[in-house]
């Protein structure tokens, strides 16, 4: 154990390792690549989505049943079938991590949703203001912490799984935890491994910064 | 990409086994996650100061690659069964704790001093009292860890384990879609009869939730 941390520790402070091509560097970008880009899709693809049946309160049955239908989708299995049927692109990564991602952003900006007071929205109503002002200037504020939540855990799920991508031939993080399953090199993964979960705890503490920048004018989130 | 019917036809035998190993990998990771999660559980519950350690830990094991702790665990416990059932109940654990803290917060504070004053012993009391009323939260744990658990059994077929798993590999050695393909609907479908069965459990364990809302 203390000889694999020593190795761990040599491994992530090499600058050779950390240049070129198969480079930490070259590798980090790559991983947020993977990442960020899934999660925006799946966000752009989500949002919408989940405040609509939040608005309407139709198809919740749908929200509720995806995200555990999400959670069943073996996502070695996504991965391996679209890049035998696409081949050798982007879209085996891209189609898989943004499958991981939906449901969770769903389920959430619905609940987030549904945790708005009826109150409140017929107030909101009762004033004059258009469903989509309801929407978008009373909803959609209330539900923005839950919608957070949901958007945080979405990344870190896609962060770690982002690492598949390695399997059919693609960057990433996951190259040295692949590579290093191949060669019985296990500093390797573990250097992997160790890069990874920080990617993923620092993105979740900058969301979750982020989260309290914008909205520190409002006393308390459970409000 | 179309299904070769005949190939699933001539492996019935040899999806009925993957199956049934895929599923007992699961179910056991997400019952020894339990017997991990419930002490764990109680002391978060009790000690504050441990609460948030004990949470954050899961949080970041659950932030490490699940392929990553397969292949870390092969040290220790080689290429077998146990490597994947350790990797998944490491899984089930934030999930289950999460969940299980979560439960015992929402026991109200004067259920237990009635408890208390009724002379319940407090192992007494964490045991019939406190634990059936977070039942509710805690299955809805254990409904999402197992769903969970069996959809990355897959994961460990990179270290020639991973029940239906096996399938992508085989599929993506060979190019041949049609084990992918099963693979992923059984494993779907494996998912949707353990959650209904979880739902079942549950239904039948609490009946007073169902009484409540009779009388209501």
């Amino acid at each position: 154990m203390y000889e694999l941390l020593k190795g761990l520790g040599a491994w992530l402070t090499g600058s050779e390792q950390w240049a070129g091509s198969d480079g930490i560097g070259h590798r980090l970008a790559e991983h947020l690549q993977y990442s960020l880009l899934a999660t925006l899709i799946a966000a752009a693809i989500a949002l919408p989505v989940g405040l609509l049946i939040g608005h309407t309160g139709r198809g919740a049955f749908i929200a509720i049943n995806l995200s555990s239908f999400g959670r069943a989708l073996p996502t070695v299995g996504l991965v391996v079938l679209v890049f035998l049927v696409s081949g050798l692109s982007m879209w085996p990564v891209y189609i898989a991590l943004v499958a991981l991602a939906v449901p969770s952003i769903v389920t959430n900006t619905y609940a987030g949703m549904t945790a708005v007071d009826p109150e409140v929205r017929d107030a909101a109503r009762g004033q004059g203001m258009r469903p989509h002002q309801v929407l978008l200037q009373v909803e959609l504020p209330l539900a923005l912490p839950l919608i957070m939540t949901g958007l945080r855990l979405a990344l870190i799920q896609v962060v770690a799984t982002a690492t598949i991508a390695a399997y059919v031939s693609f960057g990433g993080l996951g190259r040295y935890v692949f590579d290093g399953l191949a060669q019985r090199d296990l500093v390797q993964v573990l250097g992997g491994a160790v890069l990874v979960a920080v990617v993923a705890v620092v993105l979740d503490l900058a969301l979750s910064a982020l989260q309290r920048v914008l909205f520190r004018h409002r006393p308390s989130t459970t409000a | 990409m179309s299904v070769d019917w005949s190939w699933i036809a001539d492996h019935t035998d040899d999806l009925t086994a993957l199956t049934l190993s895929h599923l007992q990998a699961a179910l056991t990771a997400v019952l020894l996650g339990l017997l991990v999660s419930l002490p764990l559980a109680v002391v978060a519950h009790r000690v504050r100061r441990l609460r948030g350690l004990l949470l954050g830990l899961s949080n970041v094991l659950f932030t490490i690659p699940s392929i990553a702790v397969f292949v870390l665990l092969l040290p220790v416990s080689g290429l077998t069964r146990t490597t994947t059932v350790i990797g998944l109940t490491i899984y089930t654990l934030v999930v289950l704790l999460r969940n299980t803290v979560e439960g015992l917060d929402s026991v109200p504070a004067k259920t237990k001093e009635a408890a208390k004053a009724m002379g319940t012993r407090p192992l007494r009391t964490l045991l019939t009292v406190e634990l059936p009323l977070a039942l509710p939260v805690i299955m809805a744990g254990v409904r999402i860890a197992t769903v969970m658990a069996i959809s990355l059994v897959s994961v460990a077929t990179y270290i020639g384990d991973g029940g239906l798993g096996q399938l992508f590999t085989d599929g993506f050695q060979r190019n041949f879609p049609t084990p992918v393909i099963v693979g992923v609907v059984l494993t779907l479908l494996l998912a949707l009869v353990a959650d209904a069965l979880l739902v079942t459990l549950q239904y039948v364990l609490t009946p007073w939730t169902r009484r409540q809302k009779q009388g209501a």
